[in-house]
C-alpha cells in the first residue's frame, strides 16, 4: 500500500490542479455566478458551463429530498464553500493535532507514520522517494489505449468523449444532490477503455493524488467501449479527515456492447464521534448503463460516514445484459445508512443480484432500500435478492425497504430477507476456544459478510475485515 | 370533495349523543384536511384512487330502498351456513328481515350499531374510533365521518361463540353511483372466543363504493379470527380497513379472501401490545380483466415474546394489477419476535402485474424476523411433467393455479368457507380458462 501512497504523495506536484492555489477560495454561498467561478477558475468550455447552469437553474426548482430513512439538521446550502483547492485548507502542523482515536484506528490498521500524516492532512514534507509508480501505470495504461485521468484534465483532452457520456446516465435533472453536483462540481475521475481492450491493472484513485481530495463535489465517469473490461477501485480503507461536511458525488459508469465494469468501494469518511458530533453526510448518486451482453458489477463495503445516502443502481437496457450489487454496511455509535440498490430491467433476458449485508452496532440504524423493476419488455428478466441484517447490540436498528415491481410475466424474482441477533451460541462458542468477544464477533460478522467479500479485490478484501472488526469495537460490552 | 362537504351537511345529526356528531364533525374536517391520498403518498404509492375521488359517489345514508332480496338469495350470493349467526345490511341498511342471529349465546352481545348507539351508548362511545386512525388515513376519517350503521359485538369473559357470526354486505341495483360506509366494532374480554365472517357482495354490475372500517379488540388469551370475503361488483370500489389491538397471549387471524372490485384495497393493522401474543394474517386475491387489488398489511411489535405470520398470495389476469406492502415494526422493547411474512405472485398473463413491498422496520437485537416475496409464471417443468402424464395443456395450468390457490386456502379453518372458497377458485380457473 505504501508504494501506491507514494505515488499518490508524487503525483500531487504533477498536475496543474494546483497552479492557481491563492485564489481558490471562494466565499461561502451558491449562486450562478459561483457556477460561472468554478467555471471560469477551471478553464472550462461554454458547452460544459451551459450544462453546469442548466442543472443550476433546475436545482433551485427542487427540494431536498426526506424520504431517506435518515435524520439530519437541515444543511444550509449558502453557509458552504463551493470551491476550495486542496491546498487552501490549513495543515496540521503535527500528528498532535490528530483526533486521537483516528491514530488509533490507524494503528491497528498498520499504516505506517508517513502514511498517517498524509492520510490525517498533515502537512508532508517532500520526503518521499519519488518512485514514479503513477507514471509507470499511466505508460502502461497508454499502450493499451487506456484513458484514465482526472475529469478537468479529460474535459480539455477528449470534450468529445465528455460531451457525448457526461451526464447520459444520471442527467443533471435526475434528483436533487445530482443537480447540486453537475452545477459545482470539482473534479474527479474520467475513465474511457476502448474497443476489444482488457484493462491491465486494476484503476484506483491510489494512482491520482488529486482524486484524493477531489472536493466534497466528486464526479466519476468510466466509459467501457464495446468488449472492454475495467475493474475500478474507489476509496480507502484508512479513515480519512475531510473538512467537508457534505459530499454529494456521482458516478456514471457506461458498459457499452459486451463489456464489462467491476466497480469497488469502500468508504471510510469520518462517521463522527461516539455522541453523533461531526461526520460527513455522504449522499451519492451512482448508476450504471449497461447495453446488449455488457455486465456492471457494484461492490461496497460502507463503513463510515455519519450518515450514507446511496443507491449504486444499473439500467439493464440491453438485452442479456447483467447487473450485480453486493453490499455490506456497517453502522455503529449514531451512524446511519440508508444505502441498497436500483436494477432496472428493460432488455430481455436481463439478470440482476442483489446480495445486501447490513450490520447494525451501538445506537446505528440501518436501511436497505432496493427497487427491481421489470419493465414489460423484459421478457425472461431474473432478478434474484438476498438481504440480510445483522444486530450487535439492543438499541440499534436494522429495516428493509424493497419495492419490487413486474410488468412481464416471464419474468422470476426470489426476494429474501433477514434481520437476527448475532448469535450467542456462536459467540460462546468461540470463546469456550479462546478467542475474546470481539474477536469472535468479528470471526462471525466476517462469515457473514463472506458473499460479499469474496467480490472485492483481494488486498481490498483483506483490507475490509479489518476495517469491519475496527469499526465494529467496543459494540459488545 | 365539494360533493362530500354537501353530503356531510345534509347527514341527519343523530340525536340523543352529543358525541357522536361531535366525532363525525371532527373526523370529516380531518378528512377534508387530509383529502384522498396521492401516489406521492408512500402507502398508497402503487395505488392511485383518483377513480374514487373523481367520481363524487353519494353517501347512502338516507332513507332506506325497499330490497326484493329473500334469504335464499343471499345465501346464493355469499357463503355461508344456515348455522351461522347471519347479519344482513343492503346497501349499508339493516336487514332484519334477512337476518338471524338469535341463538347466541345469552352473554353476548351482537347489535346493530344504530341499537348499541341507543341501548349501550357508552360502551360505542369509549371505544368508537378508538382503535381505528381516522385522524392519520384519509379513508378511515371519511368512514367515520359518515359512518350509517354496522356491527357491534361484545363477547365477554370466557364465552366461546361456536358458529361464526357472519356479517354480510350486499349492493344491489340501487347502490349505483352510491358510498357505503359499514363499520364493525368487536370486543372479545379475556378468554373469549369468536370467529366473524364478513362478506361484500353485489347483485349485479353496479358501481359503487364500499369503505369499510372494522376495530378488533382482542382480550388476554382471547382468540378471535376474521375472514373476510370480497366479491365486489367489477366495477364496484372498495377500502377496507381493519384495526387490531391485542392483548397478552391472545391470537388474532385474519384473511382476506379478494376478486371483486374494479380497485380494491384491504388494509391490515394488527398491533400487538401484551406478550406473547400471536397474530395470523393471510390471504389470496385473484384478480383478471383491468382489475388492481392492493393489500396493505402492517403488524407492530409492541411486547416481548410476540409472534407473527403472513401469507399472503395473488393471482392475476388479464391486465391486472396486484399490489402487496407488508410491513413489520418491531420496538426496541420487542424482543424475542419471531416473525415471518411470505407474499408469492402468480402472473398468468403478459400483461399483468404486480408491485411488492415487504418492509422490516427493527428495533430490537433479540429477533428473528424474515421476509420472502417471488414473482413469476406457472413453472414450465411441472406443467411439462403432467402433459408428458396425459394431462392437456390447459386442465395442466388450471391445476397448477389451484394448488398455488389451495396453499393459502388451507389456512381458513372454517370448513364450510373453505370448501365454499376452493369450489369457487376451482371454477373459476377451469372457467376463465376455457373462453
Amino acid at each position: 500500500m505504501s508504494a501506491s501512497i507514494d505515488a499518490l504523495v508524487n503525483k500531487e506536484y504533477q498536475y496543474g490542479f494546483v497552479t492557481d492555489v491563492d485564489a481558490d477560495t471562494i466565499a461561502p454561498g451558491l449562486s450562478e455566478d459561483v457556477v460561472r467561478l468554478i467555471s471560469a477558475k477551471k478553464n472550462e468550455p461554454q458547452w460544459l458551463l451551459d450544462w453546469r447552469l442548466k442543472a443550476y437553474r433546475r436545482w433551485l426548482t427542487m427540494t431536498e429530498p426526506h424520504w431517506p430513512n435518515v435524520k439530519y439538521p437541515v444543511i444550509d446550502y449558502q453557509a458552504s464553500r463551493y470551491y476550495s483547492a486542496p491546498k487552501s485548507v490549513k495543515p496540521l502542523q503535527s500528528l498532535d493535532d490528530v483526533d486521537p482515536e483516528l491514530l488509533k484506528t490507524y494503528d491497528k490498521l498498520g499504516i505506517s507514520l508517513t502514511e498517517q500524516k498524509f492520510l490525517a492532512g498533515v502537512a508532508v514534507d517532500a520526503i518521499f522517494d519519488s518512485v514514479s509508480v503513477g507514471t509507470t501505470m499511466k505508460d502502461e495504461l497508454a499502450k493499451h489505449g487506456v484513458i484514465f485521468c482526472s475529469f478537468s484534465e479529460a474535459v480539455h483532452s477528449y470534450p468529445e468523449l465528455i460531451q457525448k457520456y457526461l451526464g447520459s446516465v444520471v442527467p443533471y435533472s435526475d434528483n436533487f444532490f445530482a443537480a447540486l453536483n453537475s452545477a459545482v462540481f470539482s473534479d474527479g475521475s474520467f475513465c474511457y477503455v476502448p474497443k476489444g481492450v482488457r484493462c491491465p491493472i486494476e484503476l484506483s484513485t491510489y494512482f491520482r493524488i488529486n482524486a484524493a481530495d477531489t472536493g466534497q463535489f466528486e464526479r466519476t465517469l468510466i466509459v467501457a467501449d464495446e468488449g472492454a473490461y475495467v475493474s475500478y477501485l474507489e476509496g480507502c480503507t484508512a479513515p480519512k479527515r475531510s473538512t467537508n461536511q457534505l459530499h454529494a458525488a456521482v458516478v456514471e459508469l457506461v458498459a457499452l456492447d459486451n463489456a464489462s465494469i467491476k466497480y469497488s468501494t469502500v468508504q471510510n469518511w469520518y462517521a463522527g464521534d461516539k455522541d453523533g458530533v461531526g461526520g460527513i453526510y455522504n449522499f451519492v448518486t451512482k448508476r450504471g448503463k449497461a447495453m446488449t451482453n455488457s455486465k456492471i458489477s457494484w461492490t461496497q463495503v460502507e463503513t463510515g460516514s455519519a450518515i450514507t445516502w446511496k443507491y449504486p443502481s444499473v439500467i439493464l437496457q440491453g438485452d442479456n445484459s447483467t447487473g450485480e450489487f453486493y453490499s455490506v454496511a456497517v453502522v455503529n455509535n449514531k451512524q446511519q445508512a440508508d444505502t441498497g440498490t436500483k436494477m432496472i430491467h428493460i432488455g430481455r433476458n436481463t439478470k440482476s443480484t442483489i446480495i445486501s449485508k447490513g450490520i447494525s452496532a451501538g445506537e446505528g440504524q440501518n436501511s436497505y432500500r432496493g427497487q427491481v423493476k421489470i419493465l414489460p419488455k423484459a421478457t425472461g428478466a431474473r432478478n434474484y435478492t438476498q438481504c440480510d441484517s445483522m444486530l450487535v447490540g439492543n438499541k440499534c436498528g436494522a429495516h428493509t425497504f424493497p419495492y419490487i415491481e413486474v410488468a412481464n410475466n416471464s419474468a422470476t424474482l426470489e426476494h429474501e430477507a433477514s434481520t437476527s441477533k448475532i448469535g450467542e451460541d456462536q459467540i460462546f462458542y468461540c470463546k469456550a476456544r479462546g478467542l475474546s468477544t470481539e474477536q469472535a464477533i468479528s470471526l462471525i460478522v466476517s462469515g457473514f459478510c463472506r458473499e460479499v467479500f469474496k467480490e472485492l479485490p483481494m488486498e481490498f478484501a483483506l483490507e475490509a475485515q479489518q476495517l469491519l472488526g475496527i469499526t465494529l469495537e467496543g459494540s459488545v460490552g | 370533495m365539494a360533493t362530500y362537504a354537501d353530503a356531510f351537511a345534509a347527514l341527519v345529526p343523530s340525536t340523543g349523543n352529543a358525541w357522536l356528531p361531535e366525532l363525525k364533525r371532527a373526523a370529516f374536517d380531518r378528512f377534508t384536511t387530509l383529502g384522498f391520498p396521492t401516489t406521492r403518498n408512500e402507502d398508497w404509492h402503487y395505488t392511485s384512487v383518483t377513480p374514487i375521488a373523481e367520481k363524487a359517489f353519494r353517501p347512502m345514508g338516507g332513507a332506506k330502498t325497499v330490497t326484493g332480496l329473500s334469504a335464499m338469495d343471499v345465501a346464493a350470493l355469499a357463503i355461508g351456513d344456515s348455522s351461522w349467526h347471519r347479519l344482513v345490511f343492503v346497501n349499508g341498511h339493516f336487514e332484519p328481515a334477512l337476518s338471524a342471529y338469535a341463538g347466541l349465546p345469552a352473554d353476548v352481545s351482537v347489535l346493530t350499531l344504530a341499537e348499541a348507539l341507543k341501548t349501550t351508548p357508552e360502551f360505542v362511545m369509549e371505544r368508537l374510533g378508538n382503535l381505528a386512525a381516522w385522524t392519520d388515513a384519509p379513508f378511515t376519517a371519511m368512514n367515520t365521518a359518515f359512518v350509517q350503521d354496522g356491527v357491534v359485538i361484545h363477547v365477554p369473559n370466557g364465552t366461546v361463540i361456536d358458529e361464526p357470526i357472519h356479517i354480510v354486505h350486499v349492493a344491489d341495483a340501487h347502490a349505483e353511483g352510491g358510498a357505503i360506509f359499514p363499520r364493525l366494532l368487536v370486543v372479545a374480554e379475556e378468554f373469549a372466543q369468536v370467529t366473524i365472517v364478513e362478506s361484500h357482495v353485489a347483485t349485479g354490475g353496479e358501481s359503487y363504493f364500499t369503505n369499510a372500517v372494522a376495530e378488533i379488540e382482542v382480550g388476554p388469551n382471547a382468540i378471535v379470527q376474521h375472514y373476510k370475503v370480497q366479491q365486489e361488483s367489477t366495477s364496484a370500489f372498495h377500502v377496507g380497513t381493519i384495526q387490531v389491538s391485542q392483548a397478552r397471549d391472545s391470537s388474532f387471524h385474519s384473511f382476506s379472501f379478494a376478486t371483486g372490485a374494479a380497485l380494491s384495497r384491504t388494509n391490515v393493522y394488527t398491533r400487538l401490545s401484551g406478550e406473547n401474543a400471536e397474530t395470523r394474517l393471510n390471504g389470496l386475491y385473484m384478480m383478471d380483466g383491468t382489475q388492481h387489488a392492493d393489500h396493505q398489511t402492517f403488524v407492530e411489535h409492541l411486547a416481548p415474546h410476540c409472534a407473527s405470520r403472513e401469507l399472503y398470495k395473488g393471482i392475476l389476469d388479464g391486465s391486472s394489477h396486484g399490489v402487496f406492502n407488508g410491513k413489520v415494526y418491531v420496538d426496541p422493547i420487542a424482543q424475542k419476535t419471531d416473525g415471518k411474512q411470505t407474499n408469492h405472485a402468480l402472473l398468468l398473463s403478459e400483461t399483468a402485474k404486480v408491485d411488492t413491498k415487504p418492509q422490516l422496520e427493527i428495533f430490537a437485537d433479540d429477533v428473528k424476523c424474515t421476509h420472502g416475496a417471488t414473482v413469476g409464471k406457472l413453472d414450465h417443468m411441472a406443467l411439462f411433467y403432467l402433459k408428458s402424464r396425459g394431462v392437456g395443456a390447459e386442465n395442466a395450468r388450471s391445476l397448477l393455479t389451484y394448488a398455488f390457490a389451495a396453499e393459502a386456502l388451507e389456512l381458513i379453518e372454517i370448513d364450510t368457507l373453505r370448501i365454499g372458497l376452493e369450489e369457487r377458485v376451482f371454477e373459476h380457473f377451469t372457467h376463465t380458462r376455457q373462453r
